[in-house]
């Protein structure tokens, strides 16, 4: 009988996912405040508790944001192909929500006195599960499929070129996105999430000091899967209006913009557990596998708040820097974000097998890496793939330009 | 203007630097922006609670006022000019003979369509006897469109109400109220 087991997956979903919607309702009202001010406003700080008149600072927004798109009417235009239409937010939701089986938030409980239970609860909701960050991958790219099929569904020129643009962007991108996590694996040997945070918690060394390349390159391609600036150009409002939503209102539309937290939410969670040591803070927490309550309680609140912090960065990066040209995006994937990739993958892979060789603990390790990482972004740099000069040839006008292609 | 005309200058953008070419230093200095803002003062005005600061509210082109005289009687005497002056043509006067004798007419009516109006002063300025002026009052609402046809009885009560803070313009120069 698992009788007890079950029960506490069950737990474990329920809370994860009455945490995640809480979180991404909060989220939209953190994105608006951290808009806000650094356009120097004040942001949403009116709506407290409803019929009284205490303000809160506007944390009642997200409610009132919540019940708007409840019952605004959930219009389908006439020419959008039906079915599709309504599958498309159902399944970029469910990805989304499904990936944080595998992510761990926080390590593990205390033994409890329960029958049925005969070993520490850990906090994730399916533990010990061996191809966890395998299971991230397939699930990330099923979200493409929610962002192409409304694109599809909704027939309209601008969600389509949305839909494709988010295709060929995703694909360009897990290529460089897979390649950071290679080289965290490589030196950890395990898929497991909660394993790679339990080895940076043992030997104390964060993968940030170890592989800066690595996270570089993770950082920037999980920034683009996540379609945040500067990389949203699946949804770029100036130039398609909205993007593969366009079409869609309502709670349809509602699924759609949680997802995209979602997406968010879990860049941040693997970049925090993958390169900056998850639950993990130096003389705080410990590394052991068996903890009393407050360890517990301190690791789940030491990984919360780095990744809110990483969730603020990822707001504050959208509000410096402009929105990449289709063909930059491209560029920077195939032309620099690959390469540098694969040099930071043969990298970790001669280090991590002759480490033992090196001498000087980590230090050695650490040092390399880093010399050879600022290298490599040196090269790029002087390569300048990103600089393409597509302005008009003063000498050519445009329609001298078609008549000799066309002969 | 064709772009192979020989009279067009081109300008080429200058070469960029190493930090350039890397991205990530100018990254840095673009988020270093984005912070200092992030805890700079904010230039909000919390709209209801806080009033903005109105520098002049003499020369404050806000909603109108019908003046009166030392007696109490409006001042307008129906001449039509600030109606010629208006741009945007919402102000519409119906004169009538005067019941009193140091003038020859006056304004039986006398509405201005708030909506319409500009709040360009031109009435103002016209008027021959500092009839009509404009106060700092600045919020105004209503719940219909009829709401805001002001007629002459609205107008008279919004000097009533301003008098004090906004003395007339002949008050202010010391001219003889009429
Ligand atoms: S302020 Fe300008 S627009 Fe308004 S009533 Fe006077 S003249 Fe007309
Ligand atoms: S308000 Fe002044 S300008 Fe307008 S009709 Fe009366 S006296 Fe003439």
């Amino acid at each position: 009988m698992h009788t007890p087991e079950t029960i506490v997956a069950l737990i474990k979903i329920v809370l994860m996912l009455g945490g995640l919607m809480t979180a991404a309702a909060y989220l939209v009202l953190v994105e608006r405040w951290i808009a806000a001010w650094v356009q120097d406003r004040q942001g949403p700080n009116r709506v407290g508790i409803p019929l009284t008149k205490i303000r809160l600072f506007g944390l009642g927004q997200p409610l009132a944001d919540g019940l708007k798109f409840i019952f605004k009417e959930d219009y389908t235009p006439a020419q959008v192909d039906k079915g599709l239409y309504t599958l498309a937010p159902i399944i970029i939701l469910t990805a989304a929500l499904a990936i944080f089986a595998v992510i761990p938030f926080g390590s593990v409980l205390p033994m409890i006195s329960v029958p049925g239970i005969s070993q520490p609860i850990e906090l994730i909701v399916a533990p010990r599960l061996d191809v966890g960050l395998v299971y991230v991958f397939a699930l990330s790219s099923i979200a493409v499929y929610g962002v192409i099929l409304g694109g599809w569904a909704s027939n309209n020129k601008y969600s389509f070129l949305g839909g494709l643009r988010s295709s060929a962007q995703l694909i360009a991108y897990e290529i460089p996105l897979g390649l950071g996590i290679l080289g965290v694996v490589l030196m950890s040997g395990t898929l497991r999430l909660d394993k790679i945070i339990t080895d940076q918690a043992t030997s104390g060394v964060w993968n940030v000091a170890l592989q800066p390349l690595g996270l570089l390159v993770f950082g920037v391609a999980s920034f683009a899967e996540a379609a945040r600036l500067p990389f949203d150009l699946p949804e770029a409002e100036q130039e398609l209006v909205g993007g593969y939503h366009t079409e869609y209102a309502g709670m349809r539309l509602l699924l759609f913009l949680i997802a995209e937290f979602l997406h968010m939410v879990t860049a941040a969670f693997l970049l925090v557990i993958l390169y900056f040591g998850g639950w993990h803070l130096w003389g705080l927490t410990g590394s052991g596998d068996i903890v009393t309550w407050p360890v517990a309680i301190l690791r789940i609140v030491v990984l919360t708040a780095k990744v809110l912090a990483m969730i603020l960065f990822f707001m504050m990066v959208r509000w410096s820097w402009p929105r990449f040209r289709f063909d930059q995006l491209m560029s920077l994937a195939w032309t620099v974000m690959l390469p540098l990739g694969v040099v930071n993958l043969l990298l970790m892979a001669v280090l991590t097998e002759y480490r033992s060789h090196l001498g000087g603990g980590w230090w050695a390790f650490a040092i390399i890496s880093w010399v050879v990482s600022i290298g490599a972004c040196v090269v790029a740099g002087l390569m300048a793939p990103l600089s393409v000069d597509n302005r008009p040839k003063p000498h050519v006008h445009p329609w001298d330009a078609e008549t000799s292609l066309g002969d | 203007m064709k772009p192979n005309d020989p009279t067009i200058r081109w300008i080429e953008d200058p070469p960029m630097g190493l930090s350039g070419r890397m991205y990530l230093p100018l990254f840095v200095q673009g988020l270093t922006t984005t912070v200092k803002h992030l805890f700079s003062r904010k230039v909000t005005l919390q709209f209801p609670d806080e009033r903005p600061k109105i520098g002049n509210p003499i020369i404050y082109r806000g909603v109108h006022r019908l003046n009166k005289d030392s007696q109490g009687r409006v001042k307008c005497v129906a001449c039509f000019l600030c109606a010629t002056a208006c741009p945007a043509h919402c102000i519409d006067i119906v004169g009538a003979e005067s019941p009193w004798p140091d003038r020859e007419k006056y304004c039986e009516s006398f509405t201005i369509d708030e909506l319409r109006c500009i709040y360009c002063g031109m009435c103002e300025e016209a008027c021959p006897v500092d009839a009509i002026e404009l106060t700092s009052f600045l919020d105004l609402t209503g719940r219909s469109r009829e709401e805001m046809i002001f007629d002459k009885e609205k107008l008279l009560s919004v000097y009533d109400k301003t008098k004090d803070r906004e003395p007339s313009q002949s008050v202010r120069l010391g001219v003889p109220v009429l």
